[in-house]
């Protein structure tokens, strides 16, 4: 209970001395985290299910509204995107700054990237008539409701859903893309990840690879299925 | 007990030079964040009491004006009487200030915030910062919430569970910006939850003394702890079922639009898969702190600690499973609607298991009447009955006849009001100290305690009644029905009870600020507890110890055959125990 070892203690930092699981507090955090993202998921992906399966007639196929082939690229993209984060995170293991450097940049580029044809494949889909609340009239799609290719009934609700579940998937990016920027100018950069404590890369790592699975998911059951 | 006091004597403030502004306002202390949620919460009680206040003028005394009524607009009350689209309003605004502004984070933001690091024993919270950030989400939401009773057609209308499609569509409800600012103001609570609660999970996993084993925890932490992950995944549902419903209002999209092929049920799932383990959110944290103010009280161990432990986790466990019993009238399958009942009914084990065991530490204690332990022994006492009146709505034939009614209002307030609020009552009283370095008057506590005691079970009680005579809730005048007009005097009855019982929360309003400047200066162990956070000086200083005390044994060793007097910190090293294993090499 002396003043010496009582400064000794408030100034040790926190890793890796945690008590309890013997995890770093921000490793934690961040899976405790991405348990609710999990539950804040399933509520979007619940809702699809559930409307798609209970909608009022057939669901369109997603080829005719949806550029499946850049989407596929995009997927592509985002999955090199995560095997560039492993090696961002394999390379400051193993002490080398610069490397760690360049593929933290390439997951960077390959998330922006990713947003940046996500809001091409958008505004393309609003021109040809597909909306949040269905098909604008006299558009394209229209037109294809009209000759029957697509079914009216269910056009609102394919949508909502589509816009919702990859609107946020996109927000998830984004943010992700926010904080990696942000890890990459102030402590990448300067030189402050070492090959003893990588805390940024580890924690930014988890969340990418979420992003990135969320994504598979969503690929799947939006545009192949 | 030379060794609390030399503890004490180690203890002493930190040299403090933050500005004002990181001390006070954007403070990453966790004290000053609970002691924040705190006054602002305690606001939206008394804003969620005035809008009941009206609602209860109404129902008492049906198209007389309302005294003082005439500040109202014409379009709320014109020459002091409600309008019905005034009326559910309130009742709509009542309910969601109640919920999510004032006794939800009056729980979870006051208390898990303030007592996790003090009595788990670490400086802070995990994440500071993002506890800083959960406030100020929770403030947001709250002024966009209050906003919506100020914008040109009137708050939301559709109840606080917001069911579709009147929710959903404007030209039903006819209220179009207030529907979409409850839907943006709960979206900010949901963030604030569940940031709140990532940083209580990982505090307690990571951040305990040494010594401070799982099974050495004080029941109000474990309880936090189980709220928090019941809000971490409870939370986000409501979170992405508000934002597809402000979509429905602002962007056209279709989710619960039955006329373009969605689902108005899919709400009703969403919104009750969120809202049972709410229930327990609600619940959960007053039955932790319940159990250390009457171990306290009775100056006994509690009893049946393992078993306490157990049934806080099942009932956290088994309130994943039970939200179809708020839609038994939904038209679901019978099937499925016995599967929910029975798992609903499995619910009353584990929350009888505490109860008695609450009744087990009382049972030949050394019982010690204080403030917080009459209000503690009142949660007991309510919320057997309201725990009663819930196995009658669980029961799905019964719940048909009593769905909707005065009865379910009855219920909710013997749970939420004379269990969650009375134990609120008590919690404030007995960390006040801690909080504010003062004593709130022991005397106007036990006016107010009694006053409200009696006050409420009037206001509350007879509602029973006029549910099961048929009532229905959220009425604008039950009079229009013939088979309701013999029960007036009762609501009349009731209306006078609410008036008194909100009158009373007055004593306790002034007692609380009064205290603030002028209670009596707290010694720093005024309840003779075990807890962690009476080896601190009071208030507790910022970063709380210069080094975390070691822990010796559970919080519950009262009238402990070795200790001297009647009590035995967790910190107090007695010459039979050895150092906890996880302690850190003593620097030299």
């Amino acid at each position: 209970m002396t003043h010496a070892s009582a400064t000794v203690d408030m100034m040790q930092p926190p890793y890796p001395a945690e008590r309890g699981l013997d995890v770093y507090n921000t490793k934690l955090g961040m899976w405790v985290f991405l348990a609710s993202e999990v539950m804040f998921f399933a509520a979007l992906i619940g809702t699809y299910v559930i409307l798609r399966f209970g909608a009022p007639g057939e669901w369109a196929r997603p080829g005719i509204v949806l550029n499946i082939k850049v989407t596929a690229f995009n997927t592509f993209l985002l999955i090199c995107s995560s095997v560039s984060m492993v090696k961002a995170y394999a390379s400051i293991q193993d002490g080398d700054r610069q490397k760690m450097r360049f593929w933290l940049l390439m997951t960077i580029l390959g998330g922006a990237t990713f947003v940046g044809i996500q809001v091409y494949e958008y505004t393309h889909l609003v021109e040809r008539g597909f909306l949040p609340s269905g098909v604008r009239e006299g558009s394209e799609l229209a037109e294809l409701v009209a000759q029957g290719t697509l079914p009216a009934a269910t056009m609102g609700l394919y949508g909502s859903t589509f816009y919702t579940m990859t609107g946020f998937h996109g927000f998830h990016v984004t943010c992700g893309v926010i904080s990696m920027t942000y890890l990459f100018f102030t402590k990448a950069l300067p030189g402050k990840y070492t090959r003893q404590d990588y805390r940024g890369i580890e924690t930014v790592g988890l969340y990418w690879h979420f992003v990135d699975l969320v994504w598979i998911i969503l690929f799947t059951i939006v545009y192949l299925i | 007990m030379t060794t609390v006091a030399a503890t004490a004597h180690g203890a002493h403030a930190h040299h403090d030079d933050r500005p004002f502004i990181r001390k006070y306002i954007f403070s990453t202390d966790h004290k000053i964040i609970g002691i924040q949620f705190l006054f602002v919460s305690l606001f939206f009680l008394l804003v969620g009491g005035l809008l009941a206040m009206q609602m209860r003028w109404q129902l008492g005394f049906p198209g007389k004006p309302m005294p003082g009524g005439g500040i109202l607009p014409e379009t709320m009350a014109p020459g002091g009487v409600i309008l019905p689209e005034y009326y559910i309003q309130l009742v709509t605004m009542h309910g969601t200030f109640m919920v999510f502004f004032a006794i939800m984070p009056l729980l979870v933001g006051v208390y898990a915030n303030f007592l996790i690091p003090l009595k788990i024993g670490t400086h802070d919270m995990a994440f500071p910062r993002i506890n800083m950030w959960s406030f100020w989400s929770f403030f947001a939401a709250g002024l966009v919430m209050l906003a919506s009773l100020f914008v040109p057609d009137g708050a939301a209308r559709a109840g606080w569970t917001m069911y579709v499609p009147l929710s959903a569509r404007h030209d039903l409800s006819g209220a179009s910006l207030g529907q979409e600012l409850w839907s943006v103001s709960i979206i900010l609570v949901g963030l604030s939850s569940i940031l709140g609660s990532l940083n209580y999970i990982s505090t307690i996993i990571n951040n305990r003394a040494p010594g401070m084993t799982w099974f050495r925890l004080p029941l109000s932490v474990w309880s936090l702890f189980i709220t928090a992950i019941l809000g971490l995944l409870a939370l986000p549902v409501l979170s992405g079922a508000a934002i597809m419903l402000l979509f429905d209002q602002v962007l056209n999209t279709h989710f619960f639009d039955p006329a373009a092929g969605g689902q108005a049920l899919l709400w009703q799932h969403l919104f009750w898969f969120f809202g049972h383990p709410e229930v327990y959110i609600l619940i959960l944290p007053a039955m932790g702190m319940v159990s250390d103010i009457i171990a306290n009280g009775s100056r006994k161990p509690i009893f049946g600690y393992h078993s306490m432990v157990f049934a806080i986790v099942a009932i956290g466990f088994l309130g994943w499973i039970v939200w179809g019993h708020h839609m038994f009238v939904s038209g679901m399958n019978p099937t499925l609607g016995s599967s929910f009942m029975v798992s609903t009914l499995i619910i009353a084990v584990p929350s009888a298991v505490k109860v008695f065991n609450w009744m087990g530490t009382m049972w030949r204690g050394n019982l010690k009447f204080t403030v917080p332990m009459l209000n503690a022994t009142a949660f007991v006492a309510m919320f057997v009955i309201g725990g009663l009146s819930g196995i009658y709505m669980a029961a799905t034939p019964v719940d048909m006849f009593i769905h909707d009614t005065y009865f379910i209002v009855a219920h909710i307030h013997y749970v939420l009001f004379g269990g969650s609020l009375f134990a609120l009552f008590g919690a404030i009283v007995y960390w006040y100290p801690k909080m504010f370095g003062r004593m709130m008057s022991e005397r106007w506590g036990k006016v107010h305690f009694w006053l409200t005691f009696i006050f409420y079970n009037c206001t509350f009680f007879p509602m029973h009644i006029t549910g099961m005579a048929g009532e229905m809730r959220r009425l604008y005048d039950p009079n229009q029905y013939t088979f309701l007009q013999p029960y007036q005097p009762m609501r009349e009855f009731i209306s006078i009870s609410a008036f008194l019982l909100f009158a009373t929360q007055l004593i306790f309003f002034v007692n609380f600020w009064w205290s603030l400047f002028k209670g009596k200066k707290a010694e720093q162990n005024p309840w003779h507890d075990n807890g962690l956070e009476w080896s601190l000086p009071a208030p507790a200083p910022h970063g709380n110890w210069e080094k975390v005390p070691n822990v010796y044994r559970g919080p519950y060793e009262f009238s402990h055959p070795q200790a001297r007097e009647d009590y035995l910190p967790q910190y107090v090293k007695l010459p039979t125990d050895r150092e906890p294993a996880s302690a850190p090499a003593a620097a030299h």
